[in-house]
């Protein structure tokens, strides 16, 4: 079975950079694909990928990650304005994040007016995991 | 007269900008787009060597890989540059993609555990970098996180930023495409295996860096 979870921005709003970042990964961890409502800053992205890469093992392959931000195509300058106030009053709750496991989410594919989640085929995990079953 | 004396002074004033002027170059990226490539074409250019091993396995170069002062010419311009290589910056590393590669088990897992060590280095080093060529693969679809990620960081700390499209010698490449992703970025196509528009790429890096 798999959960897609929703995060408001409320729920993270006023946590540390390092709490969001636990927070999102443990739930990643826990295998499920997890749809936040606005996104992390670009430092917090690194850290993500940092912090992930210092937990990948046998188990835990690593993440996928998309951040979508529809104004970040805006070009004329009020509308960045606009963005820029809004963010530094409310937070970076525009747009949305989705993050989840490797070994759920195969791939994800983008472009400015779409985005795919390409899953990891469930029967080609379980075929090879029958077959380091047989071998022992 | 007079003319040969300012002449004189502003050779002063380039050789002592040119005695301290040392760029630290980061090429940074998306695994196996050509990174090592580049950097490998850039010091046969200049300094007749290359910096590092390049291969189809995914995260070949897990640890930075720098040269130093290779002297690079553009016109009559000139400069010193560090040339950081680093490892291709990934979200998620399965030790067993290596295996599909002929590569055993155990080697599958230490090259694994090396290459999410090279991811950290990697972003730990965009501290150290003064200016960046972000290296895309023009074949790919550029709408990447990772690349996201990547220009997004460097835009936050006020690093210059230079896109290379590369492997547009391949008949799938898009140069359009990637210009098209990051619009606010010059992004140049070249092929740094058949070292393709690389004149131009020279160019463009010095208009970075000016």
């Amino acid at each position: 079975m798999l959960t897609l979870q929703f995060v408001p921005y409320t729920e993270i709003r006023d946590m540390s950079s390092l709490g969001r970042i636990r927070k999102l990964l443990n739930m990643a961890k826990e295998n499920k694909i997890v749809l936040l409502e606005g996104r992390l800053n670009k430092e917090e992205e690194a850290e993500l990928i940092k912090t992930t890469m210092e937990e990948i093992n046998a188990s835990f392959r690593g993440i996928e990650l998309a951040v979508v931000n529809p104004n970040e195509s805006d070009d004329d300058v009020f509308s960045k304005l606009k963005s820029t106030l809004a963010t530094t009053l409310l937070g970076n709750r525009q747009g949305f994040t989705i993050i989840g496991p490797a070994t759920v989410i195969k791939n994800i594919k983008r472009d400015p007016n779409k985005l795919q989640l390409m899953m990891k085929d469930a029967t080609s995990k379980s075929s090879r995991s029958s077959k380091k079953h047989r071998r022992r | 007269m007079k003319l040969k004396f300012i002449d004189y002074i502003n050779n002063i004033f380039r050789m002592i900008f040119r005695g301290k002027k040392l760029v630290k170059l980061g090429i940074y990226g998306p695994i196996n787009v050509g990174k090592t490539t580049l950097a490998n074409r850039i010091c046969k250019d200049w300094i007749g060597e290359e910096l590092g091993t390049v291969s189809k396995i995914p995260h070949e170069t897990r640890e930075i890989q720098v040269k130093e002062k290779v002297k690079i010419r553009s016109n009559s311009k000139e400069l010193d540059f560090n040339i950081i290589d680093t490892p291709g910056i990934a979200t998620k590393i399965d030790y067993e993609d290596f295996m599909k590669f002929k590569l055993s088990e155990k080697e599958s897992k230490a090259r694994a555990k090396e290459a999410t060590k090279g991811v950290i280095e990697a972003i730990k080093w965009l501290e150290n970098v003064d200016a960046v060529l972000v290296v895309l693969d023009a074949t790919e679809n550029p709408y990447n996180q990772v690349n996201i990620t990547i220009i997004g960081n460097l835009a936050a700390r006020n690093i210059p930023v230079l896109i290379v499209a590369n492997k547009i010698d391949l008949k799938k490449a898009k140069l359009k495409r990637v210009q098209n992703a990051f619009p606010q970025y010059r992004a140049i196509g070249i092929s740094a295996e058949k070292g393709k528009n690389m004149e131009d790429f020279y160019d463009a890096l010095f208009e970075l860096i000016k």
